[in-house]
């Protein structure tokens, strides 16, 4: 096997185990409500972090402001005036494509 | 609009909130357009690298882009397969804290829980989130038969079509991604103690972002959830 084909394994294989632990150890019985409230509070941190790396975050690691911050800037805008979501999406697109343009 | 996958078949609603797989797949639909995008733009990068055949069987049995993007960019570099794993994996492990959270709202014995498991991406689990630690399933095994479809058909337009159409990225698309997450955000945020776990979960990444390894950040952000702990 090829450097490419193994790692295509490998990752794989990892990938899938990753994504049944979850399942497996969490699921099908009742969880303390202790557990169950940091389980509701996964959501709101992890969000916010997919927010900020994937708006801030350089190739491979280090921090970039470029036309994707525009776009996100557009997004919140948006959001705090409540407009409808395909406006929100639309608006992020139009200001990155067009930030990417000029900068 | 706002909540993606609103309930549109009434007889399927038994108690409360009850969705159906195709409601999953047109909940995902707005974003089936920059999942094409950002597939071609994996076919276009990775086929001078690892050849047009292995691009697209990554994208079918695999179905990660950042692991993707990630693993390619290593093995571009002359990384062995080691390292390349190494990098995948570690954009992976974001999916240990979402498993966690997704768990208790699937059904079944283990083994069945552990095959609904991967259907959990960025975007999938994002539309199954249904607030307060509730996932509903059915949203996301339709967000990913919808999604799944897009960045399989995707990578192969870019392994073949990449010296003519050049990348997406260009177009703005990538930024819907952070654009949906923090409108799901938005949503998500309904108290206080929601809002200061989205505060130190996002202070957590940028903190990381600018030294630690890709994939880091975020899986790290997750521990702000800790929180709950001992604010009640």
């Amino acid at each position: 096997m090829s450097v490419t084909w193994i790692t295509i394994a490998g990752l794989t294989a990892g990938t899938v185990a990753i994504k049944a632990f979850g399942p497996v150890t969490a699921g099908g019985r009742d969880l303390p409500p202790r557990a169950l409230a940091v389980i509701a509070l996964v959501a709101p941190a992890l969000l916010a972090a997919l927010v900020v790396v994937l708006t801030l975050g350089a190739d491979r690691s280090g921090v970039t402001v470029d036309a994707r911050g525009v776009g996100l800037l557009a997004a919140a805008a948006c959001l705090t005036a409540r407009l409808p979501l395909l406006v929100v999406m639309g608006a992020a697109a139009v200001a990155t494509a067009v930030a990417r343009a000029l900068l | 609009m706002s909540e993606p996958g609103q309930p549109t078949a009434p007889e399927d609603a038994a108690e409360g909130e009850e969705f159906s797989y195709r409601d999953g797949m047109r909940g995902a639909l707005p974003f089936l357009l920059p999942v094409v995008a950002v597939a071609v733009s994996f076919g276009v990068l990775a086929e001078p690298v690892i050849g047009g055949a292995a691009s697209v069987v990554m994208s079918v049995i695999l179905n990660a882009g950042s692991a993707q993007f990630a693993a390619v960019t290593v093995l571009a570099g002359g990384g062995g397969a080691g390292a390349a794993i190494a990098a995948g994996l570690l954009m992976n492990t974001r999916f240990l804290p979402m498993g966690l959270s997704l768990g208790p709202s699937l059904p079944g014995r283990a083994p069945l829980r552990a095959v609904q498991g991967q259907a959990v991406v960025d975007p999938t689990w994002a539309m199954a989130n249904r607030g307060g630690g509730k996932f509903d399933r059915r949203l996301l095994i339709g967000a990913f038969l919808c999604l799944y479809s897009g960045w399989v058909t995707g990578t192969v337009i870019g392994v073949l079509a990449g010296d003519v159409i050049g990348d997406p990225a260009t177009l703005g698309l990538d930024a819907l991604f952070p654009a949906f997450y923090l409108m799901l955000l938005f949503a998500e945020v309904d108290a206080p103690r929601s809002a200061v776990a989205a505060v130190m979960g996002a202070a957590i990444a940028l903190a990381l972002l600018p030294f630690a390894p890709p994939g880091v950040p975020v899986i790290a952000a997750t521990s702000a959830a800790l929180i709950a702990l001992w604010r009640r």
